[in-house]
């Protein structure tokens, strides 16, 4: 066994985005197409060593609602791995609410823009552990900025923050994760945005998430390697299974990377 | 079989619920002592802090009542840590909390680093110290599923080690006692299989 500070497993997080009850994916948020039921690819992905799973309720935020409860129960039911619910989280109780189903984390993306004190308040509700904050980002005029309302292509605006000085805020506020979601590459399985995760993950102490862009087993041994994300998350690939998690954890393991077999 | 989870106040185990259920079991969910005593496999999960789950057992009565159990008991979580004797998380009065004193040892906050971040949170691998029936079918280094910042020291009652920063103990047994510091619910198969193990025990 090598000498390590910690065993820890760099994780693999299938992304199911919910809309109407079904699994949706489009291509930079927009065109979505039905890739199946909730509690089918869950409990799919769950066998197939997946490590965590992430369901966004994508139009949930737009909308103004929070996410319809009921299905977190049935993925609570079915699944034996963690999970971590979005959309349109916008209070403690309907954190609460979420967390009582049985998620055991929830994440929060344009509600934090809006009111960053909101992170303050579920980070001290629920302890760091169960507090996500998902970050979408894109190059606007040379510098990173975050984007909100990005489930519906109509209502998404600037923030007027850059990528960076967001997530040192969110940090400062006691978030136990961040998801950083790089939109340029989204849907397009030309491979992470490695540069923008370096960046990220020299300013970030806690776990950080890559998302956007795989399309195959090489970009994963890619971010992990080079911008030494703690996780990968992605949708189209798992959901269409040109990347099979199998697979996956195989050749990362192969690859020198510390994942769970 | 009758299977009882003790409430220990607070925490949400619809999880560990569902994680029973799926392998067959009918768990109730209970603080009477009486219920608890009569059954023959006993979980005690938790979440949350240990001065509040130490007070909840007070009010309700069962620190004796679980004390005195002689059948299969496996703590979960904050659960096996409120086996030890005390725990250096505090309480409102910044006093190190007194736990139920079933296994010796008193439980220590994991030291943090750049590269160690606390809580532990997510997969990490185990390694057997003793074979013990808990651990029938797993394999040499099982993956388990951690979130916690407080841990218990590797002693004679340590059957499987854990290494974040500092190795700790992640599975521990006392005679009829088990505790364990992952989350077995939301360990996938070695989950499983360790929950599985555990209904076997006699």
């Amino acid at each position: 066994m090598t000498m390590s500070v910690s065993n820890l497993a760099r994780r693999i997080i299938p992304c199911l985005d919910v809309r109407d009850g079904q699994v949706v994916k489009g291509v930079q948020f927009r065109n979505h197409r039905v890739m199946g039921g909730i509690v089918e690819l869950a409990t799919r992905y769950s066998a197939e060593g997946a490590d965590e799973l992430v369901f966004y309720d994508i139009t949930a935020s737009p909308e103004g609602r929070c996410v319809d409860n009921e299905w977190v129960s049935r993925v609570n039911e079915v699944i034996d791995i963690p999970f971590c619910v979005a959309g349109g989280i916008r209070s403690v109780e309907d954190a609460r609410k979420v967390l009582r189903r049985g998620a055991d984390k929830i994440s929060i993306n344009t509600p934090a823009v809006q009111r960053p004190q909101l992170i303050s308040e579920l980070v001290s509700a629920f302890g760091s552990q169960c507090v996500v904050v998902g970050v979408d980002s894109v190059l606007h005029d040379g510098v990173w900025a975050t984007r909100q309302m990005t489930g519906i292509p109509d209502q998404m605006q600037q923030t007027g923050r850059t990528t960076l000085d967001w997530m040192s805020e969110v940090v400062e506020r006691g978030a136990g994760e961040i998801v950083l979601n790089c939109m340029a590459s989204d849907g397009t399985r030309q491979g992470f945005d490695i540069q923008q995760l370096k960046a990220a993950r020299k300013k970030v102490s806690i776990p950080l998430i890559a998302s956007g862009g795989a399309g195959s087993v090489s970009h994963f041994v890619e971010v992990f390697k080079q911008a030494d994300v703690d996780g990968a998350l992605a949708a189209t690939v798992f959901h269409n299974n040109k990347v099979p998690i199998p697979l996956l954890k195989q050749m990362l393991s192969a690859a020198g990377i510390g994942v769970r077999l | 079989m009758t299977l009882a989870i003790i409430d220990s106040g607070g925490a949400n185990i619809s999880s560990v619920i569902h994680a029973l259920k799926r392998l067959g079991a009918d768990p109730v969910f209970t603080a009477d002592a009486d219920t608890i005593r009569s059954a023959t496999h006993v979980i005690l999960p938790g979440v949350g802090a240990a001065a509040a789950a130490m007070s909840h057992l007070r009010t309700t009565g069962l620190l004796d009542c679980i004390r005195e159990l002689r059948q299969p008991v496996l703590g979960i979580c904050l659960g096996m840590q409120l086996l030890f004797e005390k725990s250096d998380e505090t309480d409102a009065d910044s006093e190190a909390v007194q736990c139920l004193g079933i296994i010796p040892g008193s439980l220590q906050k994991l030291q943090a680093s750049p590269a160690v971040r606390v809580p532990h949170m997510g997969w990490n691998s185990t390694t057997m110290m003793n074979h013990d029936p808990l651990l029938t079918g797993l394999p040499e280094q099982p993956w388990f599923y951690f979130i916690h910042s407080f841990c218990a020291p590797i002693g004679v009652n340590t059957v499987a080690t854990c290494q974040h920063g500092d190795a700790f103990a992640a599975i521990v047994r006392k005679e009829n006692f088990c505790g364990v510091q992952f989350h077995p619910e939301r360990s996938a198969r070695s989950g499983a299989r360790l929950l599985a193990n555990f209904l076997e025990l006699q």
